[in-house]
């Protein structure tokens, strides 16, 4: 069964941040749900409390940034991109400010229905010159996301997962290395974040049923590497699947699809996530399900691809769980 | 730097450089020199502690934006000095006073005349919305009501670094209808931000009209001390009483003085123009031609040679 960890961004900021002192936590009145309430606590010195004010947030820390402090911004990753887009385009982005902005509560990992769902952040920030793009799928990632992101020189946005997390792996988040957790002939698929969990799920069943899948883990979304992606893409049968916590367009779809286009590689591609819809409120599994981002909706695309049913059904699927991972999750609240 | 005018010497030649500007290009940010020609003089000649330029007086051309690839890529900053614990820093929030920000420069010694040929063409760095880039800017404000913010973060950074340098951010009314100033004036105040003060031009004109006829916006004065502001309200025209509000004590908080001011004081003539004062475009040849005789009487200049 795989180990949980709980709360691993908590201790990860407040280990590093204490080593490096020009590190500064600012929150947006989310402190608690971003775990930093025992970091405010036990080091008021080196935290800002910045209120429900985004805008000036965001140019506050551009100025902090200016006199050559790494001020890293806790609130849900909605936040931090649609009230104060310009903010984050005039006094962060383009001045290449080293402004961490950690993103909590990534795509439908929130039941706040749409105004608290972050389904469109890879797409905004992804087109935003001088922005880094990294994305947490597992405890060990998150663990690692804070000392990753202040090796950024510039700004830099992070999906950020808390609470309970499975730790998927052993190895430690590198900056603009993905990971090749299959190395498959049939069917290439590509994950980042929470859908990595689900394809590992769908794997197990896929194997059993005679499908050789090769799977990718991204946790550097941008800058983005096509070459190795297609290496991977060209060495597959049938084509390439895409599952996204985050809407088809603009995200790793998008991407992929960009570099097989660019690339003139003649390969089927299927992308999974919100297809041009918003999502509302709902639990994480129900989300998934009613929005086919989950294993069940990965196998189903792969019969696609292959032209070949699988028998895979959600009991199948229910028994390479690899873990009773959300059973021990909290409760989703705010 | 050794002060070679006196700053009513200065705000009379920003007036000048910037209606000479204005007349050759058929149209400029002409009122904005009228409103705040006082309080830019005032900030470079007096009121600032800014080392000596450290960029060429003839401005260099565009080399690029911020990116990983553009190592050399160096702000206007430097025309305000180095960089250094015990210098001010300036940030000019309205980024379309650039004109006049730039004629300043041009009058306290820190850039060559020519660098006003440069402004608004292609490939120079002199443009038209003050940029990072551009003489004497070190931040983006195209955009309003960011300026305060920022001042704000590098204030309470250069604090906790122990730096004496104070942070002055040069500001517009027309500002305080957005939001993110107030959310910008609170955090200053919440956070014990002292060593930031502004001064903002109160001309009550913005791009559409007279504010008033755009969105009234109540007394100023009253909603920044609400939000945690110590205000000196003044004629911004009054040096003396500039210098005196620049002097009043704000311990733990921002201070904002807001300067009241006319959009034609000194060019009465362009009281005709009232209210459409954002930007002075000619409409004839004849208007241009009186704008140019009676303005250049008003400023103690002869006319204007300009081309057609």
């Amino acid at each position: 069964m795989v180990e949980m960890v709980n709360r691993p961004y908590a201790r990860a900021f407040e280990d590093y941040a204490l080593r490096h002192p020009d590190v500064l936590c600012l929150s947006a009145d989310l402190t608690s749900s971003c775990e930093i309430d025992g970091f405010r606590d036990r080091h008021p010195e080196q935290f800002l409390s910045m209120g429900m004010a985004e805008q000036n947030m965001l140019s506050f820390a551009g100025g902090l940034g200016l006199a050559g402090f790494r001020p890293f911004l806790h609130t849900f990753g909605v936040f931090l991109y649609r009230r104060p887009y310009d903010q984050l385009m005039a006094s962060v982005a383009y001045p290449r400010r080293k402004v961490r902005l950690m993103g909590f509560l990534p795509g439908i990992t929130t039941p706040g229905g749409m105004t608290h769902q972050a389904i469109e952040d890879v797409a905004v920030m992804r087109t935003i010159p001088n922005m880094t793009v990294l994305e947490t799928g597992d405890a060990t990632e998150v663990e690692g996301i804070v000392e990753a992101a202040d090796s950024i020189d510039g700004p830099v946005y992070c999906r950020v997962l808390r609470g309970a997390i499975p730790r998927l792996f052993d190895t430690p988040f590198r900056v603009g290395q993905m990971r090749v957790l299959s190395e498959g002939g049939d069917v290439l698929v590509v994950t980042a974040g929470i859908t990595t969990e689900e394809a590992i799920r769908a794997r197990g069943a896929l194997d059993a049923a005679g499908v050789s899948v090769r799977h990718l883990h991204l946790g550097t979304l941008k800058p983005f590497d096509a070459a190795q992606i297609l290496d991977h893409a060209a060495s597959v049968r049938h084509g390439v699947v895409t599952l996204e916590n985050h809407l088809v367009a603009g995200g790793i779809g998008t991407m992929v699809a960009e570099a097989m286009a660019e690339a003139g590689m003649a390969k089927r591609l299927i992308r999974l996530g919100l297809q041009d819809t918003y999502a509302h409120g709902g639990s994480r599994p129900y989300l998934m399900r009613h929005y086919g981002l989950d294993a069940l909706a990965l196998v189903r695309a792969i019969e696609r691809l292959t032209g070949q049913e699988t028998g895979i059904d959600e009991a199948a699927l229910g028994e390479v769980r690899v873990e009773d991972v959300h059973s021990a999750v909290k409760a989703e609240a705010l | 730097m050794q002060n070679e005018k006196t700053t009513e010497e200065v705000a009379l030649g920003i007036r000048r450089r910037v209606f000479e500007h204005t007349m050759r290009n058929n149209g400029g940010y002409l009122s904005q020199a009228c409103s705040a020609a006082e309080q830019l003089a005032f900030l470079y000649n007096e009121a600032l502690n800014l080392g000596q330029p450290v960029l060429p007086m003839i401005p260099e051309p565009f080399r690029g934006v911020p990116s990983a690839d553009n190592p050399h890529y160096v702000t206007g900053a430097g025309y305000n000095g180095p960089f250094e614990p015990h210098f001010d820093r300036l940030f000019i929030a309205p980024a379309h006073y650039a004109l006049v920000a730039y004629a300043t420069l041009i009058e306290t010694g820190r850039m060559a005349p020519e660098g006003l040929e440069m402004f608004n063409k292609d490939g120079s760095s002199v443009e038209m919305i003050g940029a990072e880039h551009s003489p004497g800017m070190e931040v983006h404000n195209g955009t309003l009501g960011i300026g305060l913010s920022t001042g704000a973060g590098l204030a309470w950074g250069r604090k906790r670094r122990g730096e004496t340098g104070e942070v002055c951010v040069f500001m517009s009314d027309g500002e305080v209808q957005e939001g993110q100033t107030w959310e910008a004036v609170q955090a200053a105040a919440f956070h014990g931000i002292d060593n930031l003060w502004a001064i903002m031009d109160v001309n009550a004109q913005q791009c559409d009209g007279a504010m008033d006829s755009v969105m009234e916006v109540g007394d100023i004065a009253t909603k920044l001390r609400d939000f945690g502001a110590v205000v000196c309200e003044i004629d911004g025209h009054d040096l003396p009483a500039m210098r005196q509000a620049k002097a009043e004590p704000h311990e733990g908080r921002p201070l904002v003085i807001l300067a009241h001011t006319s959009p034609t004081q000194g060019m009465g003539f362009l009281r005709q123009r009232f209210p459409r004062l954002h930007y002075v475009r000619f409409k004839t040849e004849e208007e241009r031609a009186a704008m140019n005789r009676e303005i250049a009487a008003e400023l103690g200049i002869d006319p204007i040679a300009y081309s057609h």
